[in-house]
């Protein structure tokens, strides 16, 4: 029982996070104090002050008002994100679960060799190749990162083929489309979502990171990592100008996790096996 | 199935992902817009090159034979060590990334070991306190650990050891000084996740059935643990961690450029921005080679130590 509310506590303090940053995203051109874009030189790195709550950048920027700002590139990319992964990680692990066979065996072998090396890695060769940038970086991750998904869903589909209603649904002469996209995916739905709010951690981390790294949102975009980058010559002068924008990630996948963490407790132990380790 | 059996399967399975990753790489930079004859003559002479010179190039270069005897042509020369002449430095590719692979792989090794002792010890207190305040502020540590970018913590460890106490230098390659920063960052960094999965390992451990018995038959509670608990969740402990091992080295890409740490991800990025595509597919498949080399010695030697678990009984990760 305990242990029960714990988690619950702390699952809906993720979903609060998120909550929140979700208003933000929404709600930035009211609720920000200035224009994030706004260049003041006279006002370059003012400390935080009533007038400005978090101080300015080295352009005179607001810094609450492009973190505020930044929450929409940062939820927009990983919600983007997330949908492209989900699409090919789910239908991937569906046709190989379901299909079996050779089907199954060539899909799996590919994800297994993905899964082999380093994700990350293998989106930086993808980057390299189409180019730094927003695009690049959309396409880097979405190729590499589903094989997570294809993995889970095909053990999860590949149980449930067994099932008698599959049999049963064949013999009223459902069609396999049917049987899969009516009757299979329907259960397969909560480890994917909770798969899916564990690896959002991991994503908004992955953007964030290659937007440091100057591979995927280009300033002046607000978005945190390339504010961070920006700053990062200023920091021996201005280490909030680096940490802000760190804390509002870090926020950020910290909600994800809770709520992740918080969902597959609750899944059932069957679903919940297929997750072990996945968001560490 | 015999083990003489198991071992050749993993090995030709750790080839067969190595070739797989080897197309991978290569096809990369085949399909990548822009011809390279036409991109390295235009950085060596700094203007637009005529066609008779990039098609002399092209030939030169082998670019006009088919893809399938390019990639062998690649791949084996790749092999001897010739990963082709990076169109950034018009220097070979791999002498510069082999110099900088010690130096990843120096702090990466150093990283591990930092995790390793900061997670093991923590992973035990939490595990055996299970539902306690110390396991739940380890759970609530951990939680808030793996969620923090590594920028975050490298940032926050330069303020505190180079701007506040002036003990430790903020960046570059060389001495032994210069590798504690970036490794505590990264043995921060991977401690979290790593703690994390020690606890689920332990956990299983100590719930199992000897446990009780030598509870029952008077063992302390920590006396059971170090001798029976420690003792049988040894090799997946030391599995975990060297599995993690690949993930210390994508977290590393980041760390480098944080610290300017001369490593193969500082290469990478300053070859991405530049789309220098031989040093591109170069870092891939080196990197690659590393990792799936670490993998089958760990899956190998574990299989050999403990024949239980031969076959894929390990948490799965994305590394």
């Amino acid at each position: 029982m305990t242990r029960h509310s714990v988690t619950n506590r702390s699952m809906w303090t993720g979903v609060a996070i998120i909550a929140a940053l979700v208003c933000a995203a929404l709600g930035a051109p009211w609720l920000a104090p200035y224009d994030p874009r706004l260049i003041d030189p006279a006002r370059a790195f003012a400390p935080p002050s009533v007038r400005f709550l978090l101080g300015t950048d080295d352009l005179g920027r607001d810094i609450l008002s492009r973190l505020l700002y930044g929450a929409r590139w940062s939820l927009g990319l990983v919600s983007v994100a997330t949908l492209l992964v989900l699409s090919v990680g789910v239908s991937v692990g569906a046709l190989a679960g379901y299909l079996g066979g050779v089907v199954d065996d060539v899909l799996m072998r590919i994800v297994d060799a993905l899964l082999a090396v380093p994700s990350l890695l293998l989106a930086l060769a993808i980057i390299g190749m189409v180019g730094p940038g927003l695009t690049g970086m959309m396409l880097g991750l979405s190729s590499i990162w589903w094989v997570g998904y294809a993995r889970v869903v095909r053990g999860l589909v590949l149980a449930l083929r067994e099932r008698p209603f599959v049999d049963a649904a064949r013999a009223l002469g459902v069609s396999h489309t049917a049987i899969v996209s009516r009757h299979i995916l329907p259960s397969v739905l909560p480890a994917v979502a909770v798969l899916a709010s564990l690896e959002m951690g991991e994503l908004v981390l992955a953007i964030s990171g290659l937007s440091f790294l100057g591979l995927g949102a280009q300033p002046p975009t607000p978005e945190w990592g390339t504010m961070l980058s920006d700053a990062r010559v200023h920091f021996f002068d201005a280490p909030r100008l680096v940490l802000l924008p760190g804390l509002a990630v870090m926020l950020t996948v910290l909600g994800f996790n809770l709520v992740g963490d918080g969902l597959r407790d609750a899944l059932e132990p069957e679903q919940a096996s297929k997750l072990r380790g996945v968001g560490t | 199935m015999t083990s003489a059996r198991a071992f050749l399967r993993r090995i030709l399975g750790a080839v067969a992902i190595w070739l797989f990753v080897s197309v991978f790489a290569f096809a990369l930079g085949s399909l990548a817009p822009g011809d390279p004859a036409q991109m390295i003559l235009l950085r060596r002479n700094g203007e637009a090159p005529s066609a008779v010179d990039v098609r002399a190039l092209r030939t030169e270069l082998g670019l006009d034979q088919p893809p399938v005897r390019r990639y062998v042509r690649w791949l084996t020369a790749a092999v001897r060590g010739d990963f082709g002449t990076s169109f950034r430095t018009g220097q070979p590719v791999f002498a510069e990334l082999r110099t900088r692979l010690v130096a990843s792989l120096l702090l990466a090794a150093a990283a591990t070991m930092v995790s390793f002792i900061i997670a093991l010890p923590v992973a035990l207190l939490s595990a055996a306190r299970r539902g306690l305040v110390t396991d739940h502020v380890v759970r609530v540590a951990a939680l808030v650990g793996v969620s923090t970018p590594g920028y975050l913590v490298a940032y926050a460890l330069i303020l505190i050891f180079a701007v506040w106490f002036r003990v430790l230098p903020a960046a570059g390659g060389g001495g032994m000084r210069h590798v504690l920063l970036p490794a505590l960052t990264l043995g921060l960094v991977s401690a979290a996740g790593l703690s994390r999965l020690l606890r689920a390992t332990l956990l299983d451990e100590l719930n199992a059935e000897y446990m009780r018995t030598a509870r029952a038959k008077g063992v302390s509670t920590w006396s059971a643990i170090v001798r029976h608990a420690l003792r049988n969740a040894l090799n997946p402990v030391v599995t975990v961690s060297a599995l993690r091992f690949g993930r210390v080295l994508s977290e590393a890409v980041i760390i480098e450029t944080v610290f300017a740490w001369p490593g193969v991800g500082l290469a990478a990025v300053a070859a991405i921005s530049d789309r220098d595509y031989p040093a591109i597919q170069g870092f891939m498949l080196l990197v690659a080679t590393v990792f799936i080399m670490i993998n089958l010695l760990v899956d190998l030697s574990y299989g050999a130590v403990d024949p239980r678990m031969r076959l894929g009984a390990l948490p799965m990760e994305r590394a």
